[in-house]
């Protein structure tokens, strides 16, 4: 299999989105503070930072995963560029939103149903319906998740027979099968043992030259192995933000440092 | 010297304890021996007094004056089409109510009352229910003391049952699952249409199976509707063999249900009689136990199946 | 291998706005399932109408004070009486010897099922019970006239084919399956650790039974007592059958009487035309029992709240 291996510094790209002036409120309680930062388009961006600091929190704005729960809300923008459209603002449909930025979460969560079903359940909710067209795509996604060759002879089996390396592919496959322009990853390999986190690892890799890619990982390895970007977060707040490679090498903020060289955290 | 006392002494105390532990435990034992035995009497005094009597001709026969030639074919053909109608009317209501009070519902007064009210619907004695059918259905509504009034009493019956059933295998669907299906762009019909009302299946048959069981015994309400209790005559069939091949005339009908038959047995002097209450209480308690025992069985193959 | 170009994007939304009329579309069937919880509070209010609005004209015929004091409830005579009171003390008399039988019997089954009984014997137990209390009523009320009653005979020779005694004691039994497993419910979920706390200072399984995990778990052994007495004070069939129909003041379960629930039923199979004082009475008389379980469901509600485990 080729695998596309783009350099891993900051080549200047366009941009794919810009945060500006975010604040998020649980109810009355700030979970972000003021955060201001870019996307780069088909590049991975990792957000690190110790438990707490408002890293998933942050993730799920980006498609208004917040929306499904009473008394959340955003203040400032999340402009989605060629749109140039804030996808916080009330009049943007969080539906419209998460048809085109999928997510992948912690804990693989294949539906009950078959690995066919699985992967083709965003593209029947988007109303495609001709047979032909449903396996070519799910096929695709299933080649793009580098999971193909392990399920193409039993693509009516559940889902759950699989793996927890294979399922968390799955979901990958099932969120590539709608082409989305960013894939958000939830800390995606926590659940997972160390050979199947290489392969997720591997994966990301792979993808980032058709999607964009946003991760949460609480393991700085993991940031600085698959990440093009890295932003270091503390307390709700965005402390640094920069390629990977000067983040981890020459880290500018003490507290960035500090975490990055485990002294906490 | 002391110390040996009070080890002894500290030793009868813990055989006096140990001795209400075997007592406790007797007594449980014994407590569900009684209700055992109870099942066994009530069973077996039925299969005595009525196995005789459920030849095929009891089922293929009307009722009579004579008890030798009386059956229960008005009665399970009558109970039949009653579930039927109680089915259709219950469980897209008490599904659909299940559905928004655990999916939609916001936390306010008005779901609170919903609540709440549900839960005190569950005690409501079966025979208010039906007061309520005789006022509302036979009167109001002009339904008369028809099928489709009876199949409605016992959905109103039913329906907190199914609420409840519901909410409890809809609750056991984890929330990653609806962010799974969120993160795709589904909308919130499309999440609850596609997973969480499939997933839950298997949970909300259980309750709609205990449900109908539950129904299919009930008496009280029935007879308060006034239903009669001499059928000799089948409701029109609702399968025809003309267009349009469905008929609904049989909503409109007098009818008996096989509880209404055997109380009907019960009440007449003649022991040949009760011979006969106690074959049609054979095939209802056969009937309500088949439901109920394949309701249990669900519900312990789902507990062992999914691991979410 | 060869990689499969992605095809083009081709089911992308041109705009990230609402979407007119997919919102509406979800807001429509939000409504229905709506309507269809909302239609549960409906129920309540037609059968509170219903009784009420009868019941107003029967109190036009009859004083409340009659009603309530009479001691004569012979509706249907043509010396007519419209007293309660023998139909209350039918109704509490079968009620108590049901309660005096299913409230110790199931506390005990629930006790040792949750407490003492092995696994195995737990998970038999359990479904057996659940089956026993889904027999119909009418089946238990043809056990109580036709096994009961003659048995009870020849212990006392005196007792008529009718009574409250071998109604209620049928009905206990009947009510046993309700008790226990509620009861059960409510003492299982006591968590372990109070168990073990309780082991820990030298208490045996009894002692940490009464001692601990009852008064843990009194709200819902409270709760399951009180849907006890409910079912009790509401079941039909089985007094019907086997207790005649007989409206008498009697405080002695030797003897035949009529409950409020099975003078609803004499009166529905009998042919009463719709309209007259005979058919507002079973109204009458509904209503009272609908207020007597409102007063047990109001009594269990500031129970639970009264004695709201906190662990």
């Amino acid at each position: 299999m080729q695998i596309f291996k783009l350099a891993n510094a900051a080549s200047p790209t366009t941009q794919k989105a810009a945060v500006n002036k975010l604040n998020f409120y649980y109810g009355g309680y700030q979970a972000l503070k003021n955060i201001n930062m870019v996307v780069h388009e088909k590049q991975v961006t990792a957000l690190i930072g110790p438990s707490g600091c408002g890293k998933s929190t942050f993730l799920r704005c980006f498609n208004r995963m917040h929306d499904l729960y009473p008394h959340n809300h955003y203040e400032g923008e999340i402009l989605l560029y060629p749109d140039n459209e804030n996808i916080l603002s009330p009049e943007v449909d969080p539906i419209e939103v998460r048809m085109r930025i999928s997510m992948v979460f912690q804990k693989p969560n294949p539906f009950p149903k078959s690995i066919f079903e699985n992967v083709a359940y965003g593209l029947r909710i988007r109303g495609v319906k001709r047979r032909s067209i449903l396996e070519e795509r799910v096929e695709n996604a299933l080649r793009n998740a580098a999971l193909w060759g392990e399920v193409k002879d039993r693509l009516g089996d559940l889902a759950f027979n699989l793996s927890g390396g294979q399922q968390q592919r799955l979901c990958i496959a099932r969120a590539l099968a709608t082409d989305p322009e960013i894939l958000l990853f939830d800390e995606p390999t926590s659940a997972l043992d160390p050979i199947a986190t290489a392969s997720i690892e591997e994966l990301i890799s792979d993808i980032k030259n058709k999607v964009t890619i946003l991760i949460v990982t609480h393991n700085m390895q993991q940031a600085a192995r698959v990440s093009d970007y890295t932003a270091y977060m503390y307390m709700g707040e965005l402390i640094e933000f920069g390629a990977t490679d000067n983040i981890f090498i020459k880290p500018k903020n003490k507290q960035t440092e500090d975490y990055i060289t485990g002294r906490f955290g | 010297m002391n110390n040996t006392d009070n080890i002894n002494e500290i030793r009868t105390i813990i055989a006096r304890h140990k001795r209400w532990d075997l007592l406790a435990l007797v007594a449980g034992i014994i407590a569900l021996m009684i209700a055992v035995l109870t099942f066994i009497a009530l069973f077996g005094n039925m299969v005595i007094d009525g196995m005789p009597r459920l030849t095929w001709e009891f089922f293929t026969s009307f009722p009579s004056r004579k008890p030798e030639i009386a059956g229960i074919l008005s009665a399970w053909v009558g109970t039949t089409l009653v579930m039927l109608v109680t089915a259709a009317a219950a469980v897209p209501l008490g599904v659909a109510a299940g559905v928004y009070l655990e999916e939609y519902a916001p936390k306010n007064f008005i779901t609170e009352i919903i609540e709440i009210n549900v839960t005190n619907l569950a005690g409501v004695p079966s025979i208010i229910y039906g007061l309520l059918a005789l006022g509302l259905f036979v009167y109001q509504l002009g339904l008369g003391q028809s099928i489709l009034a009876a199949g409605l009493t016992l959905a109103l019956l039913i329906l907190p049952i199914v609420i409840v059933a519901t909410r409890e295998a809809i609750r056991s669907i984890p929330v990653t699952i609806r962010e799974g299906a969120y993160a795709l762009g589904a909308t919130k019909w499309q999440t609850v249409a596609d997973h969480v009302v499939p997933y839950s299946a298997a949970g909300i048959l259980t309750g709609i199976i205990i449900g109908l069981a539950r129904a299919i015994g009930e008496t009280a309400p029935i007879i308060t509707i006034g239903a009669l209790t001499f059928i000799a005559f089948l409701p029109p069939s609702p399968v025809q063999d003309q267009f349009p091949f469905l008929s609904f005339e049989w909503l409109m009908e007098p009818f008996t249900v096989m509880p209404i038959q055997m109380f009907n047995w019960i009440s007449r002097p003649q022991e040949a009689f009760q011979h006969n209450a106690a074959a049609a209480g054979l095939v209802l308690v056969l009937m309500t136990l088949l439901m109920n025992g394949l309701a249990i069985y669900l519900r312990y193959h789902l507990r062992k199946k999914i691991k979410w | 291998m060869v990689r499969v170009p992605a095809p083009a994007v081709s089911h992308r939304p041109k705009s990230l706005h609402h979407n007119h009329k997919r919102h509406l579309k979800e807001r429509i069937i939000e409504l229905l399932l709506f309507l269809a919880a909302f239609f549960s509070v409906f129920i309540t209010f037609a059968i509170i109408y219903l009784l009420i609005s009868e019941s107003l004209v029967f109190f036009e015929h009859v004083s409340l004070w009659d009603f309530l004091t009479d001691t004569q409830w012979t509706p249907l005579f043509d010396d007519a009486h419209y007293g309660i009171l023998p139909l209350v003390s039918g109704t509490a008399v079968s009620s108590l010897v049901a309660l005096a039988i299913a409230l110790p019997f199931g506390t005990i089954i629930a006790i040792y099922l949750s407490e003492f009984a092995p696994f195995l014997v737990r998970e038999i137990a359990k479904p057996f019970l659940e089956l026993l209390g889904g027999i119909p009523t009418v089946v238990y009320g043809y056990f109580a006239l036709l096994f009961v009653t003659p048995m009870l005979q020849t212990i006392f020779p005196n007792l008529p084919g009718f009574s409250l005694l071998s109604a209620g004691l049928v009905m206990g039994i009947m009510i046993i399956p309700y008790v226990s497993s509620m009861t059960e419910d409510a003492m299982r979920s006591v968590p372990m650790h109070l168990r073990e706390g309780s082991y820990a200072i030298g208490a045996t399984r009894f002692q940490t039974a009464v001692k601990v995990v009852m008064p843990a778990s009194l709200s819902g052994i409270a709760a399951a007592y009180i849907l006890g007495i409910s079912r009790a004070v509401g079941e039909t069939m089985v007094v019907a059958i086997a207790a005649g129909m007989q409206p008498n003041l009697v405080w002695n379960p030797m003897e035949p009487a009529a409950t409020i629930t099975t003078y609803i039923v004499q009166v529905s199979l009998g042919d009463l035309p719709h309209g007259s004082v005979g058919y507002q009475t079973i109204f009458a008389a509904g209503l009272t029992l609908l207020l007597l379980t409102l007063v047990f469901n109001i009594l269990g509600h500031l129970l639970r709240k009264r004695f709201r485990e906190v662990y």
